[in-house]
């Protein structure tokens, strides 16, 4: 079923790749609700687990997928300072090899790093977020969270709204939804949206309210406040005022919308407590779907022929 | 010794010359060039064959015999990166690609922006090198945007122009001045144009293929502000602006309508600038980052269509050559830059398949124009010139493989390409490199 031995992104799946890691991943979330939730089919697999940027949500829940499939699972946490001593990142490669590791699950702030990894590895490379570029494992647990609501993802409105530009989320997702035929669109000041990104067959707008109308699924992306300072906008205050998600705002959504986001978020600064917290969010549904996710995609990856 | 060069078809757009016929080469020099003319033919051979113990005869058949490539755009890393190339792997590598004069940028460590360093490159290229080497000087002191560097100094020693290439002159002032002040010196100023402001964190070109990568990307905005500052400051000031490794449509564009306003503007591109596109990129292969980046199909046809019209005038290489370990790496942390002398003329004799240029125009971005544009005595076979030749096969192919490099620098994006044309002979300064 599974081409290839790594998932890159969502870019290289089709549609069927991407039901069947969903499929796959609706049975485990079954397993989940078991009172033992381990099951064995990665009893004597290594899972290495290298995040060169912080995100301790993202892996424990490949920990805790890893773990719920009997693997054996290595963190390595890797500092830019241990970095800059010298190793590179094909020294890092090789020592994993050297483990007898059988999935590394990489995370790094340079879009491609799991494209470099799979090309000097042959076990399987698990991209858990590379720069800009893509969180597959995001998109597929949004998806699966908008299929437990939504039943369907063909069709449906969906409006992502924030900093599209430098997130791997919206990447991921924008492949995700457009994929399996969901209409999307791209809420964002102009300054913080990628080049030709209409190509991707997306609606834009730099207006919320137009944006949000008759949504089924809104979904709000972390912002880095970081941005402020590089002049993509020249206040959170402004920003807020803008493109924040407000309980009046996502009254123009359908009444059944539903509220995502992949966290961590900034209250007050791209979505108000109140919807976070509200009847309308889905948030942390979105993490316990996330563990499922996960351990269908090692579960599947495991099945590939080397 | 005496080389007699035969059976060759020689082209030498300089003296118009496109037929069969013999070069002598003696002493370095070109003594003699003659197109074949029967009775001609069997008095040279009838002339000499007393001398002819002394003769090394090189039987060109099947062969183009053309002026040895001029590179005006190299750099050669020595002084201070020696890990990366030296001026004699450099040579090298630039003869084996049929160079035979190249000029290096100053963009060493320490900058050669004063004549000791220039005089270093000068004498280590006489005692190490392959080919003819002209340095070319810093317009500011370090690089530094701060203060001009000793021009008359600089030029006194050797220097056949300016740049700060690899980085841009950001202050327009300091650019004004530099154009005013090599007035004296009819030498030019080569600009890296880019605007540092627009392009910083860049990785590669501004476009879908960046937003699907997810990697940063290099307006083309950031050449073309430059390209237009520095032609503004050429109408401004008189002085000769040379504008580096033109990659997008829109600067092509600037300089053509330059030219027609008669301006004093000349530029290059370089290979991979009409051979490659962003998409390329999409396996996130770090010898295609290059600075300026590889743009669209739009401005491959563009760099293309200027190269026909003369609004480009010279194929550089930009030649830029780096360790394995500044290049296997993160694509956001790898070294800009692509080895190519070894490729430059195969690529370019695409162009001539293409039905782009013709033989004798890209002979010319190669060998004349070049040295026109730097003043030296280079690219030509007039008698009496410099024995530099290059005998190419143009029929021949072979794979690319950067590994058999000459040059230290194995950073290449065309491995694996089968290109037409192989250089059979190099001859520098009379010297003969044989790679048969
Ligand atoms: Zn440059």
């Amino acid at each position: 079923m599974f081409k290839s031995k790594d998932l890159l992104g969502i870019k290289e799946l089709t549609p069927e790749e991407i039901y069947h890691i969903l499929d796959s991943a609706s049975g485990f979330k079954d397993v989940l609700k078991r009172d033992i939730k381990k099951v064995p089919p990665l009893r004597g697999k290594t899972v290495v687990n290298l995040f060169f940027e912080p995100s301790t949500r993202t892996r424990i829940s490949f920990e805790l997928a890893a773990k719920r499939l009997s693997a054996d699972v290595i963190n390595f946490s890797i500092t830019t300072s241990s970095v800059v001593k010298g190793e590179t990142l094909k020294d890092t490669a090789l020592t994993i090899k050297a483990l007898g590791a059988d999935f590394v699950v990489i995370r790094h702030s340079s879009a491609g790093v799991p494209h470099f990894l799979s090309r000097l590895l042959d076990i399987s490379v698990i991209n858990a977020g590379d720069g800009s570029n893509e969180h597959p494992t995001q998109a597929l647990l949004d998806l699966f969270t908008i299929l437990s609501y939504k039943k369907k993802i063909k069709g449906l409105v969906i409006a992502i709204i924030g900093d599209i530009t430098h997130s791997r989320v919206a990447r991921s997702d924008i492949y995700a939804f457009t994929k399996l035929g969901a209409r999307v669109r791209l809420i964002c000041p102009p300054t913080l949206l990628p080049a030709e990104v209409d190509q991707l067959g997306i609606e834009v707008f730099d207006n919320i309210e137009e944006g949000l109308k008759k949504a089924d699924v809104v979904m709000t992306l972390r912002l880095q406040l970081e941005r402020q300072s590089k002049g993509f906008f020249p206040s959170l205050e402004e920003y807020f005022y803008l493109y924040g998600l407000t309980a009046g705002r996502l009254r123009l959504a359908k009444d059944d919308a539903i509220v995502m986001h992949p966290g961590p978020m900034n209250r007050g600064v791209e979505i108000e407590s109140e919807i976070a917290d509200g009847p309308q969010s889905v948030i942390l549904e979105q993490v316990t779907n996330g563990l499922a996710v996960r351990m269908a995609v090692l579960y599947l990856l495991a099945g590939v022929k080397k | 010794m005496k080389i007699l060069i035969k059976n060759g078809r020689l082209i030498d757009p300089s003296q118009g010359i496109d037929g069969i016929g013999e070069i002598l080469i003696e002493k370095g020099k070109i003594r003699e060039i003659k197109l074949e003319q029967k009775s001609k033919r069997a008095e040279v051979q009838k002339g000499k064959t007393s001398e002819l113990q002394s003769f090394r005869t090189i039987d060109a058949s099947g062969c183009i015999v053309i002026p040895g490539l001029v590179d005006m755009h190299a750099h050669l890393r020595e002084p201070g990166f020696e890990y990366k190339e030296t001026i004699a792997t450099g040579t090298k590598a630039a003869a084996r690609g049929g160079f035979t004069t190249v000029c290096c940028m100053p963009n060493t460590n320490p900058v050669n922006d004063n004549i000791a360093v220039t005089e270093f490159i000068i004498e280590k290229a006489i005692k190490e090198g392959s080919c003819t080497v002209y340095p070319i000087g810093a317009i500011t002191k370090s690089q530094k945007n701060e203060e001009l560097a000793e021009l008359e100094a600089l030029k006194r020693t050797g220097c056949v122009a300016f740049s700060d290439d690899g980085r841009p002159v950001t202050n327009s002032l300091i650019m004004r001045r530099a154009l005013e002040y090599s007035k004296i010196f009819d030498v030019p100023i080569i600009s890296h144009c880019e605007d540092l402001y627009l392009s910083e964190g860049g990785v590669m070109n501004e476009g879908f293929v960046s937003t699907i990568l997810g990697l940063r990307g290099i307006p083309k905005a950031a050449e073309e502000i430059m390209a237009a500052r520095d032609i503004a400051l050429c109408a401004l000031t008189g002085g000769r602006l040379h504008i580096a490794h033109v990659s997008s449509e829109g600067s092509v564009k600037l300089i053509r309508d330059a030219k027609s306003r008669g301006i004093n503007v000349t530029a290059e591109t370089c290979p991979h600038y009409f051979s490659l596109t962003d998409e390329a990129l999409i396996s996130y292969d770090t010898n295609l980052k290059v600075n300026p980046p590889v743009r669209t199909k739009q401005d491959v046809e563009a760099v293309k269509e200027g190269l026909k019209d003369g609004a480009i005038d010279v194929i550089a290489t930009d030649h830029a050559p780096h360790h394995i370990d500044d290049k296997v790496r993160e694509f956001d942390s790898a070294a800009f830059g692509i080895s190519g002398l070894e490729t430059a003329f195969a690529l370019g004799l695409q162009l001539v398949a293409q039905g782009a240029i013709d033989l004798k125009q890209l002979i010319m971005t190669m060998t004349i124009t070049p040295s026109r544009i730097m003043g030296i005595p280079k690219g030509t076979l007039a008698e009496d010139a410099d024995a530099d030749v290059a005998i190419i096969n143009l029929e021949n192919s072979f794979v690319v493989d950067p590994s058999r490099f000459l040059s230290k620098g194995k950073n290449s994006p065309f491995n694996g390409w089968t290109l037409k044309g192989t250089i059979e002979k190099t001859i520098a300064m009379g010297k003969v490199y044989d790679w048969t």
